[in-house]
């Protein structure tokens, strides 16, 4: 099983490599397939400067779309009749899958090679009677030190540079408590992770293994234990209280209150959002799902004279500083009902309506002066995986004062489309035959 | 039953060798639990790398979303037209890798593996309580896996609802095409693979509680032995649940039934179904989902447990509290299932409770965590590279388990459920703990299992390696979630407010291709080091518990002679008066007068006495009674 070769065929194999990699560096190779001289002029010199990985990389796909663009462009349509499906790969591929190949063996041979000279360099001071057992220890240990190092200042990096790139203070009335909890509970946290990280790798540098030194024979305190499990207990008890209370507060609405609140309803389907205004009696009118039809695919019911006025919209528009309710429903499968800058999320799941009711306070507008970004917008998107368009599956949401509410309220259309109520006409008279088949069921 | 064939008595096992062992039984269907573990072992490792690479493949696409990769046309075909994956293959890959890293790698591979090795070696048992049985259990996981990839096989491609297949999604073929056959290939699989666990967990249970050798009472079982203990009743009370809610499924997929189905119109069509409720899966699903956390997650922490005493020449801290910490956890685990569906329109009053509930979780948890660090704390630690993995995956245990506090507040959940932050929060404290648990349990017990030594050098470099890629992947992700970015998306390209993570998508890219090819340090280490390793002497770490007193060749039975008679707690190490820093369990403590103190006699006065006659001949301090 031992697999040894011997000198001279260590020194063929290598070179054997090396020419491997020089020849199927992509530039290089690109450079004997094409015919556009210009673009090889350029390959070669990048090839010439020794192996540099993301050189070639950013190289390949600029000689690509220069050179071989006409291989590309048969690969991608469908309609060009082409002969042999292999063909369609361009075989530059291959080659530069091979230089990857080969360039991650020569990494591989280099941390070999230098592992090898650290192990001639251990037994070479063993033998000259300089070894010390301990010198790898004490360099782990040293490096668990540089990490700790490093992963503190890494820490810091996130909250300054990402941390700051995240966060956004909530832009709803609910928002504000869900934001002070977050922050308490951040620097909480925060606080413990540093504190344990020290800890914890700061004490293999200091507790290392020497050559005299020995263990501290230590194996329980009782008071110890006691006290950092109530310590973590009490804080945890107020973070408990705290979320209740404010989870309560979000979810449990009065009643008096959800109906003095504009209702809106929502409806998910792959991948679209359908919202629906309950027009002038402030009711949304019943829904269906057997109503379903090709024009009536929101599956309103309109036997019910409630939805017969009900709106239309294209986007979810709100007024500022008053309470909204949301219905939020689905046609087909589970999605969720998400607008980050309001931290509003519930389920869409079908046969439940799922109730969420919030109050916004900054309205879209001042929200661009805020961001100072003229173009910003409120999104709702999906939350909850729902297939293929799950990624864009996305409504915008616009917070307007109350009058550009009225306004712009009264400029959406009804529901129930004239093209509707004839449809709706027509099952009128159908409907003895529908009758008798449910009441079979 | 088969506990009387496996006698203690010496003359069955003896050196000469009276069963007949071909190539099929001896390495195929083996009934050795150390050769069950090598293969629960080597499977689980394919797994791993298998999900790995899927996992690479939809990073590539989250860094480079407009970017064609021809190559993948290559492997993928269809799914990669033009070099650039559809949509749906990427929740495929997702879906896959989520299934095999949580089920097949950190459930099977980590706790198959190390229960299988260290229960009858760790209580100084012969065998498994019942080796048929044994073999059973991995059989069917191994169907399960096979099945599982197969799928990728299919015309309408892998199961592709997540990995926690919510239905409708899972259960309409029309509303995503891996709901076709992939999906009833999943199925198949996660139900062999109960049956799996469901096999072992019964067979590591009995065994725990009825071949333990002679003094070994449950007090002196080693935190390893406690966990895997733990983990099996966790799993065998839950995993059941998970074939119930698999089963009603399939019913709905293939007979017409509505558990879960209700008041759908996919793609325009009105389905017939009535009277169902998803959100009866999702109870089902994570009333085995949640413990599943907890079943991956606490094998780690008792491998942990034993590394780090060992490593640190120092008694575990407060192994009552840690046992009693185990316990706290997988009771707890079973009562907090609610908190993944706050926002699903559970009763949101339910979901106070389980918030709760959830909170409580996280004591027994820091208990856990300031344990790690109490025992480091004046120790003598060293390095190896178990010790490294172990460090790191205390490390991730808590970095991950503190961003828990968000989630399992409901509040805050509200905003960040189903977010980046999730994925990273999981993956931290499940995914990275436990594989680094799993890691570290590889280079511990390599010498027992293979009889060799792994290279301690390349075991540094594929630590740090996949320490640094584990945070450089992960943490960034955290940030992503609080600014609203949902998981699964296949591209971060349809929203203006995400563009401005494709840069850092870019890099936990990079560090994520760059730790998957540190692992290929692993795999050369631990194969080659098979045949090619330093031969292992019988007890390389200088450890207490009973596995390192067999010898390094396996035989039948375990042990040449006798069964070995425990006499003492497992971290009996840097013992003040003893002459080396480690006490075996099996050395009585007639032997080990100098060291003696009067908790070692738990008031058995006789034994006081002989050891104050002792103390007094040797002018040593007379014990109180």
């Amino acid at each position: 099983m031992k697999f040894k070769i011997n000198n001279r065929f260590k020194g063929v194999l290598g070179c054997l490599l090396a020419v491997g990699l020089f020849v199927s560096t992509p530039s290089f190779a690109l450079q004997q397939d094409s015919l556009a001289q210009d673009s090889a002029v350029t390959a070669v010199a990048d090839s010439s400067a020794t192996v540099a990985p993301v050189d070639s990389a950013t190289a390949v796909p600029a000689a690509d779309s220069a050179s071989v663009a006409p291989a590309a462009k048969a690969s991608s349509s469908s309609s060009s009749p082409s002969v042999e499906p292999e063909s369609t790969i361009d075989p530059q591929v291959y080659k530069d899958l091979t230089y990857y190949v080969l360039l991650f063996l020569i990494i591989c041979t280099v941390v070999a090679v230098i592992g090898k000279v650290l192990s001639v360099y251990e037994l070479t001071s063993k033998m000259n009677g300089k070894y010390n057992p301990f010198s790898n220890n004490k360099f782990q240990s040293v490096l668990f030190l540089v990490f700790l190092v490093a992963f503190l200042g890494f820490v810091y990096y996130g909250y300054a540079v990402w941390g700051s790139w995240a966060w956004r203070a909530a832009v709803t009335e609910h928002g504000k408590s869900v934001d002070t909890m977050f922050i308490i509970t951040t620097v909480i946290i925060t606080i413990v992770l540093v504190l344990i990280h020290i800890l914890l790798l700061g004490f293999p540098y200091i507790y290392r293994m020497r050559a005299d030194s020995k263990a501290f024979y230590y194996p329980h305190n009782d008071t110890i234990e006691k006290i950092w499990t109530i310590v973590p207990a009490i804080v945890l008890t107020v973070l408990v209280l705290f979320g209740f209370f404010t989870w309560r507060s979000i979810t449990n609405v009065p009643e008096d209150l959800q109906k003095s609140a504009i209702q809106i309803e929502v409806l998910g389907e792959q991948f679209q959002w359908q919202v629906r205004y309950p027009g002038n009696d402030g009711v949304i009118g019943k829904r269906n799902y057997k109503m379903t039809t090709p024009m009536n695919s929101y599956g309103i019911d309109f036997n019910d004279q409630g939805a017969w006025d009900d709106l239309q919209a294209s986007d979810i528009v709100i007024p500022v500083n008053k309470s909204v309710r949301f219905h939020i429903i689905s046609k087909d499968i589970i999605h969720s009902f998400f607008i980050p800058d309001f931290r509003v999320q519930i389920n869409a799941v079908p046969g439940m309506t799922n109730y969420f009711q919030f109050t916004p306070t900054v309205t879209t507008a001042e929200m661009r002066e805020r961001m100072n970004d003229p173009l910003y917008d409120y999104v709702m998107l999906c939350n909850k995986i729902c297939g293929s368009g799950h990624f864009n599956m996305q409504k915008k949401v616009i917070v307007v004062t109350e009058a550009e509410y009225k306004e712009w309220l009264s400029t959406q259309n009804k529901y129930f489309t004239e093209d509707l109520q004839k449809e709706f006409a027509d099952a009128k008279v159908q409907e003895p035959s529908h009758l008798a088949s449910a009441s079979l069921n | 039953m088969s506990s009387t064939v496996i006698s203690h008595g010496a003359a069955h096992h003896d050196a000469d060798n009276h069963h007949h062992e071909t190539f099929l039984t001896k390495y195929i269907f083996s009934q050795d639990h150390k050769m069950i573990a090598k293969q629960f072992l080597i499977t689980g490792i394919v797994m791993a790398v298998f999900a790995m690479v899927l996992s690479i493949l939809f990073r590539i696409q989250l860094a480079w979303p407009d970017k064609d990769f021809p190559i993948l046309e290559v492997f993928l075909g269809k799914w990669a037209e033009g070099g650039r994956m559809k949509p749906e293959f990427f929740l495929s890959l997702v879906t896959i890798h989520g299934t095999m890293m949580v089920f097949f790698v950190l459930t099977a591979g980590l706790s198959g593996t190390f229960s299988n090795l260290l229960i009858p070696y760790q209580l100084g048992a012969r065998d498994m309580a019942s080796p048929l049985m044994n073999m059973i259990s991995y059989w069917l996981f191994f169907t399960a896996c096979v099945l599982m990839v197969s799928s990728f096989f299919v015309e309408s491609g892998p199961a592709s609802a997540g990995w926690t297949i919510y239905p409708p999604l899972s259960a309409v073929p029309t509303a995503i095409a891996g709901s076709g056959l992939g999906m009833t290939l999943w199925l198949i699989s996660m139900t062999l693979f109960i049956a799996s666990q469901v096999v072992g967990g019964v067979n590591y249970i009995s065994t725990v509680l009825n071949l333990r050798t002679k003094g070994m009472d449950l007090w002196k079982m080693p935190l390893t032995i406690w966990a895997f203990f733990l983990t099996a009743i966790v799993g065998l009370l839950s995993f059941p649940v998970l074939v119930s809610a698999v089963v009603l499924l399939f019913f709905d997929r293939s007979v017409g039934t509505s558990f879960y189905l209700s008041d759908l119109v996919v793609q325009g069509q009105i389905l017939p179904n009535e009277g169902g409720s998803p959100i009866l899966f999702q109870h089902l699903f994570w009333f085995l989902g949640h413990p599943e956390v907890y079943i991956v997650v606490m094998p780690a922490l008792g491998l942990t447990s034993e590394v780090i005493s060992t490593n640190s020449r120092k008694p575990i801290f407060g192994y009552h509290a840690m046992v009693y910490s185990l316990v706290g956890i997988s009771v707890l685990s079973f009562i907090v299932w609610g908190h993944h569906m706050f926002v699903t329109g559970m009763n949101p009053f339910l979901g106070g409770v389980f918030m709760i509930t959830t909170l409580i979780i996280a004591v027994p948890s820091a208990v856990k965590a300031f344990n790690y660090i109490a025992t480091l704390w004046r120790g003598n630690i060293r390095f190896t590279p178990a010790m490294m993995f172990a460090i790191g995956m205390v490390s991730f245990f808590v970095s991950g388990g503190l961003t828990g506090l968000y989630l399992g507040n409901a509040a805050l959940d509200i905003n960040l459920h189903d977010t980046y932050f999730v994925v990273a929060h999981f993956h931290l404290v499940m995914g990275s703990a436990s594989i680094f648990g799993m890691l570290c349990g590889v280079y511990h017990w390599y010498p027992k299992m293979f009889g060799r030594m792994m290279d301690t050098k390349l075991g540094y470099l594929h630590f740090w390696l996949t320490f640094l890629g584990a945070y450089l992947v992960f943490f960034p992700m955290h940030f992503m979630g609080i600014d609203g970015v949902p998981r699964r998306y296949y591209s971060f390209t349809a929203f203006p407010f995400m563009e401005k993570w494709v840069s850092v998508n870019l890099l936990i890219t990079w560090a994520a291709i760059i730790a998957g090819l540190a692992q290929v340090a692993f795999l050369w280490n631990f194969f080659s080091s098979i045949w090619k390793g330093k031969k292992a002497p019988q007890n390389p770490w200088g450890s207490n518990t009973l596995e390192w007193t067999t010898p390094v060749e396996h035989i039948h039975g375990n042990w040449p002679g006798e069964i070995p008679t425990v006499y003492r707690w497992p971290y009996d190490y840097s013992k003040p008066g003893h002459d080396t820093d480690f006490i075996p369990q099996n050395v009585p403590h007639s032997e080990t007068m100098s060291s003696n103190l009067a908790h070692d006699f738990e008031g058995n006065e006789e034994a006081v006495r002989i050891q104050n006659e002792w103390n007094k001949a040797n002018n040593r301090e007379i014990i109180e009674e």
